[in-house]
């Protein structure tokens, strides 16, 4: 029933591949790829509590993991994307070792601490990142096996693998003994603890893959649509995921991408009638504090189905 | 300019900053401190303040000196009226938990900075200081084996800076008063230091922490009142002014107003200092990785001690 629900938004969204017309296949390929972002941070705000205000720094470190060595270095994207992977693990679990000394508050303020001091370094060598700007990875080196990536249905492809894949492993998870133990911390972690948890390592594994899953987002958003920026580190990008996941539902598998889809399509909407379109997500994170802590799958969760990982 | 007067300017253009930092800061650690919340929206409501500033003076007419002090009383008022108003109908409802009115706050940073910029537009509005004299800065140097003062050219400082940092004095000094001697400011430390407790001796704990949300965000505003004559107003001006008042407030020791003066003038200077001799961006990227340091293994900050 579980692998059922997920295995077939999995098969939707490759059919919508066939259907789709060129304009809403490239939107799509986006939300996936942003919604496998909100996966990574779902890991962490949704499933062990830790609310990061930091996670643009992750969706940085794997953007520019990828694009510096494709660049500068002319690596192929596929040995790229590893080291985007090895960026994202290496940063988080070292943010993970400082940041979780805090907690609550703290652990919110270090992360954006961070996250800002990433996005200066950023600015500051912009002989290597092009600081505002950035830079666009040349179209030719852009190809994954030996196909193009430019091509609109081989990006849809790439976009739905890496979707695919992050969200059987985060479902995986979520049902594992492991993923258990996070919710358990999440909700009491002095109870998890007093079981017998060693809570300071799982929180720290937690972190560090929640850090791998947003910085393959990264490198997957570089790769696919071939810009990289100093603005994806800025504070905005580490609210949105935030913003997906309470919208869709925290602590559920499929939350993300119901909340990415759903305010890609609303600030999509927004934007052609004012340049403002952010008030928009703001009044959307009220609503949601006021009304509807659990977001949308949560509540689906409360009123249909319990069982809902 | 030789280094002697080139470092006075920046020594003043630090208190400046100490003094702008240190009353939006306190309004920060005021909320911290007696309702245990962070308000992200912080730097927003320095901008309103700013920006109402600027509206008020538009609309006053009597030369800038009245249209100064019409800003400088109706702004902060406004201000806090509007913040004490969206404590009662937002923060009050979720019951003041940590994380969600994180959410809740950061949610109305991007309402109040995307609000302002469709009804006032994305360009800077300056507002008028209401005297411009300049007050030019004496130098010593030695002349034939004694000293003697000189003035060097472009050592000066406007004399609405001076009453920026006389105003911010004289500000904070009333607001420690009226927390040790007043009635309103014994029940703000009442219900910091146990709000139930001080709820069983009739306190109206709510009404206080409303008057406490606006009363912070009112001395954010009036921060941004006396900042807009040097620096416009601007609808993104919040943002790297609730940074700077976060370290502040961190480096103070979340929620105590003595540390967060103190740091508010060692941040300030050193913020004037560094930007006149070093890259501004290393310089913040440096206090920046500092400020996580500290929390990270002083989470009580430098100057604060820890309270259950």
């Amino acid at each position: 029933m579980r692998w059922g629900l997920h295995l077939g938004v999995v098969a939707g969204l490759l059919s919508l591949n066939w259907v789709l017309g060129a304009y809403a296949q490239g939107n799509v390929a986006r939300i996936m790829v942003l919604a496998t972002y909100a996966m990574g941070y779902n890991v962490a705000f949704g499933y062990t509590g830790l609310l990061s205000l930091g996670h643009a720094m992750f969706f940085a470190a794997g953007m520019y993991g990828l694009g510096i060595p494709m660049y500068h270095f002319g690596l192929p994207a596929e040995a790229a994307f590893v080291v985007a992977l090895g960026c994202g693990a290496g940063l988080g679990l070292g943010v993970a070792l400082l940041a979780l000394r805090t907690i609550g508050v703290g652990f919110m303020i270090v992360t954006l601490m961070f996250a800002q001091a990433t996005y200066l370094c950023i600015l500051y060598f912009a002989g290597w990142t092009r600081g505002d700007e950035g830079f666009v990875l040349p179209q030719a080196a852009r190809t994954l096996f030996g196909l193009p990536l430019s091509d609109p249905d081989i990006r849809y492809l790439a976009a739905w693998a890496l979707f695919s894949v992050t969200l059987c492993l985060t479902l995986w998870l979520a049902t594992r003994p492991f993923g258990r133990v996070l919710v358990a911390i999440r909700e009491n972690e002095d109870r998890a603890a007093l079981l017998g948890y060693r809570t300071w390592a799982r929180k720290v594994a937690a972190v560090t893959l929640s850090a791998t899953i947003s910085a393959a987002a990264g490198a997957g958003y570089a790769l696919l649509f071939g810009n990289t920026g100093s603005t994806f580190a800025t504070v905005q990008y580490s609210i949105l995921p935030l913003l997906w996941v309470l919208l869709g539902g925290a602590g559920t598998v499929i939350g993300p991408l119901i909340g990415t889809a759903f305010m890609f399509y609303l600030i999509d909407w927004a934007s052609d009638v004012t340049t403002a379109y952010m008030a928009l997500a703001g009044a959307v994170l009220v609503a949601l504090t006021l009304f509807a802590p659990g977001g949308i799958a949560g509540w689906i969760r409360s009123r249909l189905w319990r069982g809902l990982p | 300019m030789e280094f002697g007067p080139h470092l006075m300017l920046a020594l003043i253009e630090g208190a400046v900053m100490s003094a702008v930092l240190a009353l939006m800061a306190s309004g920060l650690a005021l909320v911290f401190g007696v309702m245990r919340v962070v308000n992200v929206a912080h730097g927003e409501f320095y901008m309103l303040g700013a920006v109402v500033a600027w509206f008020v003076a538009t609309q006053v007419g009597g030369g800038p000196a009245v249209a100064f002090v019409a800003a400088l009383v109706i702004a902060p008022l406004a201000v806090g009226g509007f913040a004490a108003l969206i404590d009662m109908t937002i923060l009050s409802r979720i019951g003041y938990d940590p994380e969600r009115t994180i959410v809740a706050t950061i949610g109305l940073l991007y309402i109040l900075q995307q609000g302002t910029l469709m009804a006032f537009g994305p360009d800077a509005r300056p507002v008028q200081a209401p005297f411009d004299a300049r007050i030019d800065l004496p130098w010593v140097e030695r002349v034939d084996g004694a000293w003697a003062l000189y003035w060097p050219w472009g050592l000066h400082v406007t004399a609405y800076k001076l009453f920026v940092i006389a105003a911010a004095v004289a500000i904070l000094t009333a607001l420690w008063l009226a927390m040790r001697r007043s009635r309103a400011g014994l029940m703000m430390r009442a219900t910091q230091w146990d709000a139930e407790t001080a709820q069983a001796f009739g306190v109206n704990t709510g009404r206080v922490q409303a008057g406490v949300f606006g009363l912070g965000c009112g001395l954010a505003a009036l921060a941004g009142v006396l900042i807009v004559p040097i620096q416009q107003a601007h609808y993104l001006m919040g943002g790297e002014a609730l940074l700077s008042s976060f370290i502040v407030v961190i480096i103070g020791g979340l929620g105590s107003l003595g540390g967060t003066l103190v740091a508010a003038i060692v941040i300030g200077m050193a913020d004037g200092i560094l930007s006149v001799f070093f890259s501004p961006i290393v310089a913040r990227i440096v206090a920046t990785l500092a400020v996580a340091m500290v929390l990270v293994f002083r989470p009580a900050g430098l100057f604060g001690t820890r309270r259950a």
